[in-house]
């Protein structure tokens, strides 16, 4: 709760007004960091800094970024609590995981 | 004659498959090509779209590779794309790269990479799907030997794995074929352990290989890494396409992989395509960049 307000404060709110919970960097081929966790109802914001495109795409087909060129952001929002583990479509071998609370 | 010209030069013997090297773009090895011959051209990895600076301009570089398949003095029987023929799977990007292969003389077909098929295949099957290909892979003959077109991008969840439907249907399909005829097989990323730590690898390959096994001569056509790299297995003659679009650092010789920047003078120098020749029953292999000698 107190990331949340300060974050609200810092003015990080996304267009539709909810507050970016996380951000997680693609960089040097991984997700960083690798496990965020967040409530039910928080956006989470990746951000490819990469050199190369990426994917944000979840294991159980839940959400999908699509290709995400380099320095490409896209946001999800998590309604429903759970563990969502997800991975990059174009180098499966990068893995992440956001915990929803 | 520029050094810079030479993407490889290997002479193998032994199963009749000879690579040779030209260094002008022609094919000049002495041994001209009789009227009549069958060749093939393998182009890859064209990534449209991309807009870095490593190549701010794949489709003038794509272009100039048609262009140098067209003024082949043997044109070819047909041009294999061995995919990622866009980068990101977009409608447009598909249409850009459609209208490009369209300039192509000798009929093409492509193959889907990963980057062709994000999200879901439905984009690339619009563009290049194949009626005689219901489900991405298929075969034919064409000069004599017997060629194997095949799709390891189409699983969610790994790169490069073939899936048991079509390995059954490869495994079908060379029962049916002479020991002595030669086989040729096209797919995106290797079908050998080319180098597993960055996916280069097909989870599945060796089912494949282990088909091809009883066969006189192999010769398997791959893209994805955007280099020639050859390795030899048995009987199995393996080698991956130069890029159209951008090279990527040898196995190994950097943290990641992922594209490569060199002086905007070499660019040329690392893209490129390849030609296949058949003469009697031996594969020619000759791979070219797009360097123009300057003699």
């Amino acid at each position: 709760m107190k990331i949340l307000s300060s974050l609200a404060m810092a003015g990080v709110l996304a267009s539709t007004g909810q507050p970016v919970a996380a951000t997680v960097h693609v960089r040097n081929f991984a997700f960083s960091p690798a496990t965020v966790t967040v409530r039910a109802g928080d956006r989470v914001t990746f951000v490819n800094d990469d050199d190369e495109a990426h994917t944000v795409t979840a294991v159980d087909k839940s959400f999908d970024s699509q290709g995400l060129d380099a320095g490409d952001t896209w946001s999800h929002t998590f309604d429903e609590p759970g563990t969502y583990p997800y991975f990059c479509a174009l180098h499966p071998y990068m893995r992440g995981e956001v915990i929803v609370k | 004659m520029k050094r810079d010209d030479f993407l490889k030069h290997v002479a193998w013997t032994g199963a009749g498959v000879a690579w040779t090297l030209s260094s002008s773009g022609l094919f000049e090895s002495g041994r001209a090509a009789a009227a009549g011959e069958f060749s093939f051209v393998q182009i890859s990895d064209s990534h449209i779209g991309f807009t870095r600076p490593e190549n701010p301009d794949v489709a003038g570089t794509l272009r100039a590779t048609i262009d140098a398949v067209n003024a082949l003095p043997l044109q070819p029987a047909f041009v294999v794309h061995t995919g990622d023929v866009t980068h990101l799977s977009k409608p447009e990007q598909f249409d850009s790269a459609k209208q490009l292969l369209g300039g192509l003389r000798a009929p093409a077909f492509v193959l889907p990479g990963e980057h062709d098929v994000i999200g879901s295949p439905a984009a690339f099957a619009a563009a290049f799907g194949r009626k005689d290909a219901p489900d991405g892979w298929s075969s034919f003959d064409r000069g004599g030997a017997h060629f194997l077109a095949l799709v390891n991008v189409f699983n969610f969840e790994i790169d490069g794995k073939l899936g048991s439907d079509q390995i059954a249907f490869v495994e079908r399909d060379l029962a049916a074929q002479k020991s002595s005829t030669p086989i040729v097989v096209f797919a995106h990323v290797p079908l050998y352990a080319a180098f597993p730590p960055w996916g280069w690898t097909t989870e599945d390959g060796a089912r494949v290989l282990a088909a091809l096994r009883r066969f006189d001569a192999v010769t398997v056509l791959n893209g994805h890494v955007h280099q020639v790299l050859q390795h030899t297995d048995g009987n199995i003659r393996f080698a991956t396409a130069a890029s159209t679009a951008y090279p990527q650092p040898a196995p190994g010789a950097a943290d990641k992989p992922g594209p490569l920047k060199v002086p905007a003078g070499r660019l040329l120098s690392v893209l490129g395509y390849r030609s296949v020749e058949f003469v009697g029953p031996a594969a020619v292999v000759t791979d070219r960049s797009l360097t123009v000698s300057s003699g």
